[in-house]
Protein backbone atom coordinates (compact mmCIF):
# COMPACT_ATOMS: atom_id res chain seq x y z
CA UNK A 1 0.00 0.00 0.00
CA UNK A 2 1.61 3.29 -0.96
CA UNK A 3 2.43 5.87 1.69
CA UNK A 4 0.04 8.54 0.68
CA UNK A 5 -2.91 6.24 1.17
CA UNK A 6 -4.68 6.74 4.47
CA UNK A 7 -6.54 3.93 6.10
CA UNK A 8 -10.11 4.65 7.10
CA UNK A 9 -9.70 8.42 7.17
CA UNK A 10 -10.23 8.71 10.93
CA UNK A 11 -8.90 12.02 12.25
CA UNK A 12 -6.89 12.29 15.44
CA UNK A 13 -9.32 14.35 17.43
CA UNK A 14 -12.42 16.50 17.32
CA UNK A 15 -10.52 19.71 16.91
CA UNK A 16 -8.42 18.30 14.11
CA UNK A 17 -9.23 20.04 10.88
CA UNK A 18 -8.26 18.24 7.74
CA UNK A 19 -4.75 19.51 7.28
CA UNK A 20 -3.03 21.04 4.32
CA UNK A 21 -1.08 17.89 3.67
CA UNK A 22 -4.21 16.11 2.53
CA UNK A 23 -4.33 16.85 -1.10
CA UNK A 24 -6.74 16.41 -3.92
CA UNK A 25 -4.99 16.39 -7.26
CA UNK A 26 -5.71 16.11 -10.93
CA UNK A 27 -2.43 15.73 -12.81
CA UNK A 28 -2.38 17.41 -16.22
CA UNK A 29 -1.50 14.13 -17.91
CA UNK A 30 -4.64 12.56 -16.49
CA UNK A 31 -6.73 15.62 -17.37
CA UNK A 32 -5.48 15.42 -20.96
CA UNK A 33 -6.17 11.70 -21.08
CA UNK A 34 -9.73 12.24 -19.84
CA UNK A 35 -10.24 15.07 -22.31
CA UNK A 36 -9.02 12.95 -25.20
CA UNK A 37 -11.38 10.19 -24.15
CA UNK A 38 -14.27 12.61 -23.86
CA UNK A 39 -13.69 13.91 -27.35
CA UNK A 40 -12.86 10.77 -29.27
CA UNK A 41 -15.14 8.25 -27.64
CA UNK A 42 -18.08 10.55 -28.33
CA UNK A 43 -16.78 11.61 -31.73
CA UNK A 44 -20.14 12.33 -33.29
CA UNK A 45 -21.21 14.49 -30.38
CA UNK A 46 -17.86 16.28 -30.40
CA UNK A 47 -18.21 16.96 -34.11
CA UNK A 48 -21.56 18.61 -33.54
CA UNK A 49 -20.12 20.71 -30.73
CA UNK A 50 -17.23 21.78 -32.93
CA UNK A 51 -19.39 22.44 -35.98
CA UNK A 52 -20.10 26.03 -34.98
CA UNK A 53 -16.47 26.99 -34.78
CA UNK A 54 -15.66 24.88 -37.85
CA UNK A 55 -18.14 26.76 -40.01
CA UNK A 56 -17.30 30.15 -38.58
CA UNK A 57 -13.58 29.79 -39.15
CA UNK A 58 -14.16 28.14 -42.54
CA UNK A 59 -16.09 31.21 -43.58
CA UNK A 60 -13.45 33.55 -42.18
CA UNK A 61 -10.71 31.61 -43.91
CA UNK A 62 -12.60 31.71 -47.20
CA UNK A 63 -13.08 35.46 -46.87
CA UNK A 64 -9.40 35.99 -46.18
CA UNK A 65 -8.31 33.75 -49.03
CA UNK A 66 -10.74 35.48 -51.35
CA UNK A 67 -9.27 38.84 -50.40
CA UNK A 68 -5.73 37.72 -51.18
CA UNK A 69 -6.79 36.05 -54.38
CA UNK A 70 -8.68 39.12 -55.57
CA UNK A 71 -5.66 41.24 -54.87
CA UNK A 72 -3.58 38.90 -57.02
CA UNK A 73 -6.17 38.92 -59.77
CA UNK A 74 -6.19 42.72 -59.70
CA UNK A 75 -2.40 42.78 -59.92
CA UNK A 76 -2.47 40.43 -62.87
CA UNK A 77 -5.23 42.29 -64.63
CA UNK A 78 -3.47 45.16 -66.45
CA UNK A 79 -6.66 46.82 -67.60
CA UNK A 80 -7.56 47.69 -64.06
CA UNK A 81 -6.33 51.23 -63.71
CA UNK A 82 -7.80 53.44 -61.06
CA UNK A 83 -8.04 50.56 -58.68
CA UNK A 84 -7.00 52.60 -55.68
CA UNK A 85 -10.41 53.95 -54.61
CA UNK A 86 -11.92 50.51 -54.98
CA UNK A 87 -9.26 48.97 -52.82
CA UNK A 88 -10.40 50.91 -49.75
CA UNK A 89 -14.00 49.86 -50.26
CA UNK A 90 -12.98 46.28 -50.88
CA UNK A 91 -10.89 46.25 -47.74
CA UNK A 92 -13.75 47.59 -45.62
CA UNK A 93 -16.08 44.97 -47.00
CA UNK A 94 -13.57 42.23 -46.22
CA UNK A 95 -13.09 43.42 -42.68
CA UNK A 96 -16.86 43.52 -42.27
CA UNK A 97 -17.26 39.97 -43.59
CA UNK A 98 -14.44 38.70 -41.42
CA UNK A 99 -15.90 40.27 -38.30
CA UNK A 100 -19.33 38.88 -39.05
CA UNK A 101 -17.91 35.41 -39.47
CA UNK A 102 -16.27 35.69 -36.06
CA UNK A 103 -19.55 36.80 -34.52
CA UNK A 104 -21.36 33.86 -36.12
CA UNK A 105 -18.67 31.48 -34.92
CA UNK A 106 -18.91 32.88 -31.38
CA UNK A 107 -22.67 32.51 -31.19
CA UNK A 108 -22.41 28.97 -32.49
CA UNK A 109 -19.74 27.96 -30.13
CA UNK A 110 -21.26 29.53 -27.01
CA UNK A 111 -24.39 27.55 -27.73
CA UNK A 112 -22.46 24.35 -28.33
CA UNK A 113 -20.42 24.68 -25.17
CA UNK A 114 -23.49 25.43 -23.10
CA UNK A 115 -25.13 22.26 -24.42
CA UNK A 116 -22.01 20.23 -23.97
CA UNK A 117 -21.75 21.20 -20.30
CA UNK A 118 -25.45 20.89 -19.51
CA UNK A 119 -25.60 17.41 -20.99
CA UNK A 120 -23.03 16.29 -18.50
CA UNK A 121 -24.35 17.70 -15.24
CA UNK A 122 -24.76 14.19 -13.90
CA UNK A 123 -21.15 13.32 -14.70
CA UNK A 124 -20.02 16.51 -13.05
CA UNK A 125 -22.03 15.72 -9.93
CA UNK A 126 -20.60 12.22 -9.87
CA UNK A 127 -17.03 13.46 -10.16
CA UNK A 128 -17.59 15.82 -7.28
CA UNK A 129 -18.76 12.87 -5.23
CA UNK A 130 -15.49 11.17 -6.04
CA UNK A 131 -13.68 14.16 -4.63
CA UNK A 132 -13.13 16.43 -7.64
CA UNK A 133 -12.55 20.06 -6.80
CA UNK A 134 -14.53 22.72 -8.68
CA UNK A 135 -11.33 23.73 -10.45
CA UNK A 136 -10.92 20.19 -11.86
CA UNK A 137 -14.29 20.41 -13.54
CA UNK A 138 -13.48 23.78 -15.06
CA UNK A 139 -10.05 22.54 -16.11
CA UNK A 140 -11.49 19.51 -17.88
CA UNK A 141 -14.06 21.52 -19.79
CA UNK A 142 -11.63 24.24 -20.79
CA UNK A 143 -9.16 21.66 -22.05
CA UNK A 144 -11.90 20.03 -24.07
CA UNK A 145 -13.11 23.34 -25.44
CA UNK A 146 -9.57 24.37 -26.35
CA UNK A 147 -8.80 21.10 -28.06
CA UNK A 148 -12.10 21.00 -29.94
CA UNK A 149 -11.68 24.66 -30.78
CA UNK A 150 -8.23 24.20 -32.30
CA UNK A 151 -9.23 21.05 -34.15
CA UNK A 152 -12.48 22.57 -35.41
CA UNK A 153 -10.82 25.83 -36.40
CA UNK A 154 -7.90 24.07 -38.03
CA UNK A 155 -10.12 21.83 -40.11
CA UNK A 156 -12.43 24.76 -40.83
CA UNK A 157 -9.58 26.95 -42.01
CA UNK A 158 -8.35 24.20 -44.32
CA UNK A 159 -11.83 23.57 -45.66
CA UNK A 160 -12.57 27.24 -46.27
CA UNK A 161 -9.25 27.96 -47.92
CA UNK A 162 -9.42 24.68 -49.83
CA UNK A 163 -12.76 25.51 -51.40
CA UNK A 164 -11.53 28.94 -52.38
CA UNK A 165 -8.38 27.49 -53.89
CA UNK A 166 -10.51 25.31 -56.13
CA UNK A 167 -12.60 28.29 -57.10
CA UNK A 168 -9.62 30.44 -57.96
CA UNK A 169 -7.49 27.83 -59.68
CA UNK A 170 -9.06 28.65 -63.02
CA UNK A 171 -8.36 32.33 -62.76
CA UNK A 172 -4.93 32.19 -61.15
CA UNK A 173 -3.57 28.81 -62.10
CA UNK A 174 -1.77 26.52 -59.70
CA UNK A 175 1.18 28.83 -59.23
CA UNK A 176 -1.07 31.81 -58.63
CA UNK A 177 -3.06 29.95 -56.03
CA UNK A 178 0.14 29.08 -54.21
CA UNK A 179 1.24 32.72 -54.41
CA UNK A 180 -2.03 33.78 -52.80
CA UNK A 181 -0.81 32.21 -49.57
CA UNK A 182 1.88 34.80 -49.18
CA UNK A 183 -0.20 37.72 -50.42
CA UNK A 184 -1.75 39.88 -47.74
CA UNK A 185 -5.51 39.58 -47.38
CA UNK A 186 -5.88 42.96 -45.84
CA UNK A 187 -3.50 45.86 -45.53
CA UNK A 188 -3.63 46.77 -41.90
CA UNK A 189 -1.79 49.83 -40.73
CA UNK A 190 1.72 48.56 -40.10
CA UNK A 191 2.58 46.04 -42.72
CA UNK A 192 1.70 43.33 -45.11
CA UNK A 193 0.58 40.28 -43.24
CA UNK A 194 0.78 37.31 -45.58
CA UNK A 195 -2.41 35.27 -45.90
CA UNK A 196 -1.05 32.21 -44.19
CA UNK A 197 -0.30 34.23 -41.08
CA UNK A 198 -3.86 35.59 -41.01
CA UNK A 199 -5.24 32.12 -41.33
CA UNK A 200 -3.07 30.70 -38.56
CA UNK A 201 -4.16 33.65 -36.43
CA UNK A 202 -7.79 32.78 -37.22
CA UNK A 203 -7.24 29.24 -36.01
CA UNK A 204 -5.75 30.53 -32.77
CA UNK A 205 -8.60 32.98 -32.36
CA UNK A 206 -11.01 30.10 -32.88
CA UNK A 207 -9.31 28.14 -30.13
CA UNK A 208 -9.36 31.07 -27.72
CA UNK A 209 -13.00 31.88 -28.48
CA UNK A 210 -13.91 28.27 -27.74
CA UNK A 211 -12.18 28.40 -24.37
CA UNK A 212 -13.84 31.70 -23.50
CA UNK A 213 -17.22 30.36 -24.56
CA UNK A 214 -16.88 27.37 -22.24
CA UNK A 215 -15.70 29.39 -19.27
CA UNK A 216 -18.97 30.57 -17.81
CA UNK A 217 -21.00 27.36 -18.37
CA UNK A 218 -18.18 25.25 -16.91
CA UNK A 219 -17.72 27.50 -13.89
CA UNK A 220 -21.43 27.55 -13.17
CA UNK A 221 -21.73 23.78 -13.50
CA UNK A 222 -18.74 23.25 -11.22
CA UNK A 223 -20.30 25.42 -8.54
CA UNK A 224 -23.60 23.51 -8.45
CA UNK A 225 -24.18 21.46 -5.32
CA UNK A 226 -23.72 17.79 -6.27
CA UNK A 227 -27.29 16.92 -5.29
CA UNK A 228 -28.64 19.34 -7.90
CA UNK A 229 -26.21 18.18 -10.58
CA UNK A 230 -27.06 14.54 -9.95
CA UNK A 231 -30.77 15.21 -10.34
CA UNK A 232 -30.30 15.91 -14.06
CA UNK A 233 -32.09 13.54 -16.32
CA UNK A 234 -29.63 13.25 -19.22
CA UNK B 1 -5.89 7.58 18.97
CA UNK B 2 -9.45 8.08 20.07
CA UNK B 3 -12.14 6.85 17.80
CA UNK B 4 -15.62 8.18 18.14
CA UNK B 5 -18.50 5.86 18.71
CA UNK B 6 -20.77 7.79 16.41
CA UNK B 7 -19.32 8.23 12.97
CA UNK B 8 -22.30 10.28 11.80
CA UNK B 9 -24.45 12.49 14.00
CA UNK B 10 -27.18 14.86 12.95
CA UNK B 11 -28.73 17.51 15.16
CA UNK B 12 -31.94 19.49 14.43
CA UNK B 13 -31.39 18.69 10.78
CA UNK B 14 -33.92 20.40 8.53
CA UNK B 15 -34.28 21.05 4.83
CA UNK B 16 -36.98 23.44 3.78
CA UNK B 17 -37.97 24.18 0.19
CA UNK B 18 -40.23 27.01 -0.85
CA UNK B 19 -42.35 25.86 -3.76
CA UNK B 20 -44.75 28.42 -5.10
CA UNK B 21 -45.72 30.20 -1.91
CA UNK B 22 -45.71 27.13 0.30
CA UNK B 23 -43.01 25.81 2.54
CA UNK B 24 -42.15 22.14 2.13
CA UNK B 25 -40.24 20.51 4.96
CA UNK B 26 -38.32 17.72 3.30
CA UNK B 27 -36.55 17.13 6.62
CA UNK B 28 -37.88 18.32 9.95
CA UNK B 29 -35.55 18.43 12.97
CA UNK B 30 -33.94 15.07 12.35
CA UNK B 31 -31.61 13.74 15.02
CA UNK B 32 -29.82 10.57 14.06
CA UNK B 33 -26.73 8.88 15.48
CA UNK B 34 -24.98 6.21 13.52
CA UNK B 35 -22.38 3.99 15.11
CA UNK B 36 -19.09 3.11 13.51
CA UNK B 37 -19.29 -0.16 11.58
CA UNK B 38 -23.08 -0.29 11.60
CA UNK B 39 -25.24 -1.21 8.66
CA UNK B 40 -28.15 1.21 8.81
CA UNK B 41 -31.07 1.33 6.45
CA UNK B 42 -33.13 4.48 6.20
CA UNK B 43 -36.50 3.37 5.01
CA UNK B 44 -39.55 5.22 3.91
CA UNK B 45 -41.91 5.77 1.02
CA UNK B 46 -41.21 8.17 -1.85
CA UNK B 47 -41.09 11.73 -0.65
CA UNK B 48 -40.41 10.72 2.92
CA UNK B 49 -37.13 12.61 2.99
CA UNK B 50 -34.75 9.67 2.91
CA UNK B 51 -32.92 10.91 -0.19
CA UNK B 52 -32.74 14.39 1.30
CA UNK B 53 -31.26 12.90 4.46
CA UNK B 54 -28.83 10.95 2.30
CA UNK B 55 -27.79 14.18 0.57
CA UNK B 56 -27.28 15.97 3.89
CA UNK B 57 -25.16 13.22 5.40
CA UNK B 58 -23.13 12.91 2.22
CA UNK B 59 -22.48 16.64 2.02
CA UNK B 60 -24.15 16.77 -1.38
CA UNK B 61 -26.40 19.61 -0.36
CA UNK B 62 -26.59 22.11 2.47
CA UNK B 63 -29.22 21.87 5.19
CA UNK B 64 -31.51 24.80 5.90
CA UNK B 65 -31.04 24.30 9.58
CA UNK B 66 -29.13 22.01 11.90
CA UNK B 67 -25.83 20.21 11.75
CA UNK B 68 -24.25 17.08 10.39
CA UNK B 69 -21.18 15.79 12.21
CA UNK B 70 -18.86 13.32 10.52
CA UNK B 71 -16.50 12.01 13.17
CA UNK B 72 -17.49 14.99 15.29
CA UNK B 73 -16.46 17.44 12.57
CA UNK B 74 -19.22 19.89 11.60
CA UNK B 75 -19.61 19.58 7.84
CA UNK B 76 -20.73 23.16 7.46
CA UNK B 77 -17.37 24.33 8.79
CA UNK B 78 -15.42 22.56 6.08
CA UNK B 79 -13.90 24.48 3.20
CA UNK B 80 -14.55 23.34 -0.37
CA UNK B 81 -11.23 21.46 -0.49
CA UNK B 82 -11.85 19.79 2.85
CA UNK B 83 -15.28 18.73 1.68
CA UNK B 84 -13.78 17.35 -1.51
CA UNK B 85 -11.22 15.49 0.58
CA UNK B 86 -14.00 14.03 2.70
CA UNK B 87 -15.83 12.82 -0.39
CA UNK B 88 -12.66 11.46 -1.89
CA UNK B 89 -11.22 9.60 1.08
CA UNK B 90 -13.81 9.14 3.72
CA UNK B 91 -17.10 8.55 1.98
CA UNK B 92 -17.97 6.23 -0.87
CA UNK B 93 -21.20 6.86 -2.75
CA UNK B 94 -23.46 4.39 -4.49
CA UNK B 95 -26.45 5.56 -6.52
CA UNK B 96 -29.61 4.07 -7.90
CA UNK B 97 -28.54 4.96 -11.43
CA UNK B 98 -24.97 3.69 -10.92
CA UNK B 99 -23.49 6.98 -12.22
CA UNK B 100 -20.45 5.53 -13.91
CA UNK B 101 -18.58 7.79 -16.33
CA UNK B 102 -19.73 6.49 -19.73
CA UNK B 103 -16.54 7.12 -21.71
CA UNK B 104 -14.36 5.26 -19.20
CA UNK B 105 -13.80 1.56 -18.78
CA UNK B 106 -14.69 -0.25 -15.56
CA UNK B 107 -11.10 -0.08 -14.36
CA UNK B 108 -10.80 3.61 -15.19
CA UNK B 109 -14.02 4.29 -13.31
CA UNK B 110 -12.80 2.41 -10.26
CA UNK B 111 -9.41 4.13 -10.25
CA UNK B 112 -10.69 7.68 -10.79
CA UNK B 113 -11.04 8.44 -7.07
CA UNK B 114 -7.54 7.07 -6.58
CA UNK B 115 -6.26 9.59 -9.15
CA UNK B 116 -7.83 12.39 -7.15
CA UNK B 117 -6.24 10.99 -4.01
CA UNK B 118 -2.84 11.22 -5.63
CA UNK B 119 -2.17 7.52 -5.90
CA UNK B 120 0.55 6.50 -8.37
CA UNK B 121 -0.81 4.97 -11.59
CA UNK B 122 0.61 1.49 -11.09
CA UNK B 123 -0.61 1.27 -7.52
CA UNK B 124 -4.02 2.53 -8.64
CA UNK B 125 -4.30 -0.05 -11.40
CA UNK B 126 -3.30 -2.89 -9.07
CA UNK B 127 -5.73 -1.79 -6.40
CA UNK B 128 -8.47 -1.24 -8.99
CA UNK B 129 -8.08 -4.72 -10.42
CA UNK B 130 -8.13 -6.11 -6.89
CA UNK B 131 -11.41 -4.37 -6.14
CA UNK B 132 -12.95 -5.50 -9.40
CA UNK B 133 -12.02 -9.07 -8.57
CA UNK B 134 -13.62 -8.78 -5.15
CA UNK B 135 -16.90 -7.75 -6.76
CA UNK B 136 -16.55 -10.51 -9.32
CA UNK B 137 -15.76 -8.45 -12.41
CA UNK B 138 -12.06 -9.13 -12.89
CA UNK B 139 -12.42 -10.10 -16.56
CA UNK B 140 -14.56 -7.11 -17.47
CA UNK B 141 -12.09 -4.45 -16.44
CA UNK B 142 -11.86 -2.97 -19.92
CA UNK B 143 -15.58 -2.90 -20.60
CA UNK B 144 -17.41 0.39 -20.78
CA UNK B 145 -20.66 0.88 -18.83
CA UNK B 146 -22.72 0.38 -21.99
CA UNK B 147 -21.20 -3.09 -22.28
CA UNK B 148 -22.24 -4.05 -18.77
CA UNK B 149 -25.58 -5.09 -17.32
CA UNK B 150 -27.25 -3.09 -14.57
CA UNK B 151 -26.06 -5.44 -11.88
CA UNK B 152 -22.51 -5.38 -13.24
CA UNK B 153 -22.53 -1.59 -13.40
CA UNK B 154 -23.63 -1.41 -9.79
CA UNK B 155 -20.85 -3.77 -8.82
CA UNK B 156 -18.34 -1.52 -10.57
CA UNK B 157 -19.90 1.38 -8.68
CA UNK B 158 -19.44 -0.52 -5.42
CA UNK B 159 -15.81 -1.26 -6.29
CA UNK B 160 -15.37 2.43 -7.05
CA UNK B 161 -16.96 3.42 -3.74
CA UNK B 162 -14.24 1.41 -1.97
CA UNK B 163 -11.41 2.89 -4.02
CA UNK B 164 -9.86 4.96 -1.23
CA UNK B 165 -10.78 2.74 1.72
CA UNK B 166 -13.59 4.93 2.98
CA UNK B 167 -14.97 4.82 6.50
CA UNK B 168 -18.54 5.31 5.31
CA UNK B 169 -20.50 3.97 2.38
CA UNK B 170 -23.60 5.94 1.45
CA UNK B 171 -26.01 4.13 -0.82
CA UNK B 172 -29.08 5.81 -2.30
CA UNK B 173 -31.52 3.16 -3.51
CA UNK B 174 -28.74 0.83 -4.62
CA UNK B 175 -31.18 -1.84 -5.80
CA UNK B 176 -33.73 0.56 -7.24
CA UNK B 177 -32.89 -0.18 -10.88
CA UNK B 178 -32.18 -3.87 -10.45
CA UNK B 179 -34.31 -6.98 -10.67
CA UNK B 180 -35.05 -9.10 -7.63
CA UNK B 181 -32.19 -11.53 -7.91
CA UNK B 182 -29.55 -9.00 -8.87
CA UNK B 183 -30.76 -6.76 -6.08
CA UNK B 184 -30.23 -9.55 -3.59
CA UNK B 185 -26.70 -10.13 -4.92
CA UNK B 186 -25.89 -6.49 -4.46
CA UNK B 187 -27.26 -6.45 -0.92
CA UNK B 188 -25.22 -9.55 -0.08
CA UNK B 189 -22.11 -7.90 -1.52
CA UNK B 190 -22.68 -4.73 0.50
CA UNK B 191 -23.13 -6.74 3.69
CA UNK B 192 -19.97 -8.67 2.98
CA UNK B 193 -17.97 -5.47 2.50
CA UNK B 194 -19.50 -4.08 5.68
CA UNK B 195 -18.39 -7.13 7.66
CA UNK B 196 -15.00 -7.71 6.04
CA UNK B 197 -13.81 -4.12 5.77
CA UNK B 198 -15.58 -2.87 8.91
CA UNK B 199 -17.08 -0.02 6.93
CA UNK B 200 -20.21 1.82 8.09
CA UNK B 201 -22.98 1.41 5.53
CA UNK B 202 -25.86 3.85 5.39
CA UNK B 203 -28.47 2.99 2.84
CA UNK B 204 -31.53 5.03 1.90
CA UNK B 205 -33.94 2.58 0.38
CA UNK B 206 -37.46 1.31 0.12
CA UNK B 207 -36.31 -2.19 -0.70
CA UNK B 208 -37.49 -4.42 2.12
CA UNK B 209 -34.84 -7.01 1.26
CA UNK B 210 -32.37 -4.63 2.88
CA UNK B 211 -33.93 -5.13 6.31
CA UNK B 212 -32.42 -8.58 6.77
CA UNK B 213 -28.82 -7.36 6.54
CA UNK B 214 -29.28 -4.16 8.53
CA UNK B 215 -28.19 -3.75 12.14
CA UNK B 216 -30.76 -1.00 12.57
CA UNK B 217 -33.60 0.34 10.50
CA UNK B 218 -34.60 4.00 10.64
CA UNK B 219 -38.17 4.51 9.49
CA UNK B 220 -38.76 7.96 8.07
CA UNK B 221 -41.97 9.61 6.97
CA UNK B 222 -42.78 13.18 5.95
CA UNK B 223 -39.34 14.37 6.90
CA UNK B 224 -39.44 13.04 10.43
CA UNK B 225 -38.06 9.89 11.99
CA UNK B 226 -40.98 7.69 12.92
CA UNK B 227 -39.05 5.06 14.79
CA UNK B 228 -35.70 3.31 14.89
CA UNK B 229 -35.59 -0.44 15.26
CA UNK B 230 -32.81 -2.88 15.98
CA UNK B 231 -32.83 -5.81 13.59
CA UNK B 232 -33.62 -8.31 16.32
CA UNK B 233 -36.78 -6.44 17.14
CA UNK B 234 -38.17 -6.60 13.65
CA UNK B 235 -40.50 -9.51 13.20
CA UNK B 236 -41.00 -9.07 9.52
CA UNK B 237 -40.28 -12.13 7.49
CA UNK B 238 -39.36 -11.11 4.00
CA UNK B 239 -41.15 -13.65 1.83
CA UNK B 240 -39.68 -15.71 -0.93
CA UNK B 241 -40.96 -15.67 -4.46
CA UNK B 242 -41.14 -18.94 -6.27
CA UNK B 243 -38.18 -19.76 -8.40
CA UNK B 244 -36.28 -16.78 -7.06
CA UNK B 245 -33.29 -18.61 -5.66
CA UNK B 246 -32.30 -20.41 -8.83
Amino acid sequence: MSENQRREGVPEGASDRLGVEQQIVLPWSKALEMTRENIFVRLGRSAITASGIFLGIAFLSAVLFGASASRLVAEMDLERIGLEHEAGELQARIIWLASMSLVVATVGIVNSMLMSVTERYKEIGTMKCLGALDSFIVRLFLLEAGLLGILGSGLGALAGAGVMMLIYIGRLGGEGVAKAWVTPAVQLGGGNVPLWVSIVASVLIGGILSILAALYPAWRAAKMPPAAALRSEF
Amino acid sequence: MSVYEYIVRTKDLSKIYTLGGTEVRALDDVALDIRRGEYVSIMGPSGSGKSTLFNMIGGLDKPSKGTVFIDEVDMAQLTASELAFLRCRKIGYIFQTFNLIPVMTALENVTLPMVFAGLATDDALDKGMGLLKIVGLGERYDHKPTELSGGQQQRVAIARAFANDPAIILADEPTGNLDLRTGKEIITLLKRMNEEKKVTVISATHDLKMIDVSDRVVWIRDGKIERIEEREDIELQVGQMEGEDQ
